[in-house]
């Protein structure tokens, strides 16, 4: 991180550091605000776990199209999301872009396939960032944070119904003359809670087995019973 | 209403999937048949994930089934020997789709195996409907009246077979080879497609073994509880496929509107309605071919790498 001044100049934090995913759940909004010590510039990078993505090429085999080739992606950010106070290019050098990986353009991802030719890996690339920003799980909101008489900041976070779970990264960068002058990362927890919460944990985890048994049992109860019920109406 | 399924992991509207479930769940008490092979691309549809589909169709079979073994049992329809070595080769087909399924899934395949799987099916199972009911509209002889006049017993090459058993409830000297191979077939379509497999086994039932009629829908219902059950199983521990809750909303809606269409079919004239069904299957046949015959709209697509 680049240096601070002796007095802090940016605090930021959430109006929440859990989001719980209930039964109900159809995606929320989560306000970040904060303060600095004077002007400049706020861009704010909302940035969701790593996870490997595979992006796949269909191709027509006779009348049918099918899956092809594929290409696969490690550390992908699950979730990543820009918001500034200004379109970025106007208050940010390129270098620090690329380096903070700030903006849709600069995201680093890596593809694992040794085989795949440059050209494919790169057409990979920019259909992994749009089939991402079709499912909301991206996004460069540009112009979305707003500032108060140069001291106060805030800005509404987004997260869609079909987020993923995990540990959330908030970065929160304040900008002048083309120099980061301080950062601060703010962690957000999203998580599954109540009976769906539950049962995904049940099914996924040791005891899956124990979750299908239940499942068919459940089943064949239902199906009794209801066969008992209506033979007697 | 939203209501998150977990498993699946979406949201979907409730009624939506009530509706689907009792609309099919009618469908199935009207015509007698399971309706795992509308419901399953139904919920693609809805975009449900295949896996899921498949894998949670397969619960509720277990569920739509066991209510008509019983009842059957009860009537002494059911001819357990053969039921047992018809669920034997369904248990090994339903273990192998299970693997193949996973394994297609990690290739990216699975989406194309399921839905080509239900183009072939549902043309097939549709055609032979609208075959069968339109002669009946048309006034004429039911084709599979020609069919079972032929009577059992016709198969010679089938009798050469080693490893003849006795089938005392049903009055047969067969191999086990054909049983454990019909048993196989139907528990791969269980695995791969999560349908009941009915369609294929009563048919094979009567034409290729030669069962009495009265014994086989009770004894494909006892192979197809306990082959449903173990898949159910089998997808749950292997490849998480099995949503409880979408499983019960439908098998709740399913079960009324199956009882409702039951009562209805007494009423109402099978024949306009059995061609109405097949264009129906036919309908859907055509929808998921057309989806793999035209040009996506995006070549590019996301996941299954980690499942995601």
């Amino acid at each position: 991180m680049p240096a601070r001044a002796q007095d802090v100049p940016l605090v930021a934090d959430l109006s929440n550091h859990l989001v719980a995913i209930t039964t109900g759940f159809t995606g929320t909004d989560v306000l970040l605000f904060g303060a600095t010590d004077g002007p400049g510039d706020i861009a704010v990078v909302v940035r969701g776990p790593a996870k490997d993505d595979v992006v796949r090429e269909k191709r027509r085999f006779g009348p049918i199209w099918a899956n092809s080739d594929s290409v696969t992606f490690r550390d992908v950010p699950s979730y990543y999301r820009v918001a500034s106070s200004r379109p970025l290019e106007e208050f940010a050098p390129e270098t620090l872009l690329s380096r903070y990986q700030i903006g849709l353009n600069a995201i680093r991802i890596i593809d694992a396939n040794a085989n795949a030719t440059p050209g494919s890996a790169a057409e990979s690339r920019k259909a992994l960032l749009r089939l991402k920003t079709e499912s909301n799980l991206y996004d460069q909101g540009l112009g979305a944070v707003t500032q108060m008489s140069n001291r106060l900041f805030r800005t509404e976070l987004h997260f869609p119904a079909n987020v993923p779970t995990g540990t959330y990264l908030v970065e929160v960068y304040l900008f002048r003359e083309g120099q980061i002058a301080s950062a601060e990362i703010v962690p957000l927890v999203i998580s599954k809670v109540g009976v769906g919460a539950e049962i995904y944990d049940f099914a996924h985890g040791r005891f899956a087995f124990f979750y299908g048994l239940i499942s068919v049992l459940l089943a064949l109860a239902a199906g009794w019973t209801a066969g008992a019920v209506f033979r007697r109406v | 209403m939203q209501i998150y399924l977990p498993i699946a992991e979406m949201s979907v509207n409730i009624f939506l999937i009530l509706g689907l479930g009792g609309a099919v769940g009618l469908l199935s008490g009207l015509f007698g048949v399971g309706g795992g092979f509308l419901m399953t691309p139904l919920l693609i549809f809805i975009g449900v994930p295949p896996a899921v589909a498949v894998g949670t169709q397969a619960a509720q079979t277990v569920a739509s089934s066991v209510s008509g073994v019983t009842a059957h049992m009860r009537r002494g329809n059911v001819d357990f020997m053969m039921g047992t070595v018809l669920t034997v080769g369904g248990f090994v087909g339903a273990g192998v789709g299970v693997w193949l399924f996973n394994v297609l899934k990690y290739a990216g395949h699975i989406d194309l195996t399921i839905s080509l799987g239900y183009v072939i099916f549902l043309g097939v199972v549709g055609g032979f409907m609208l075959a069968e009911s339109l002669p009946g509209v048309l006034k004429r002889r039911p084709a599979a009246l020609a069919l079972a006049s032929r009577g059992p017993g016709r198969h010679m090459w089938m009798h050469g077979l080693p490893f003849k058993m006795r089938f005392r409830r049903s009055k047969l000297y067969v191999s086990a080879i054909v049983p454990l191979a019909i048993g196989f077939l139907v528990g791969l379509l269980v695995a791969m497609m999560g349908v009941g497999g009915g369609f294929l086994m009563v048919p094979a039932m009567i034409y290729l073994l030669g069962m009495p009629t009265q014994v086989v829908i009770g004894t494909s219902l006892f192979q197809i509880t306990f082959v449903t059950a173990g898949t159910a199983l089998l997808q749950a521990t292997v490849n998480k496929s099995v949503d409880i809750v979408l499983a019960l909303l439908l098998l709740v809606i399913g079960v009324v509107g199956a009882q409702i269409g039951a009562r209805l079919s007494a009423k109402v004239k099978g024949e306009h309605l059995r061609t109405m069904l097949a264009l129906m299957v036919l309908a859907v046949a055509i929808r998921l071919a057309l989806d793999l015959v035209i040009t996506p709209s995006d070549l590019f697509s996301l996941g299954g790498g980690d499942g995601s």
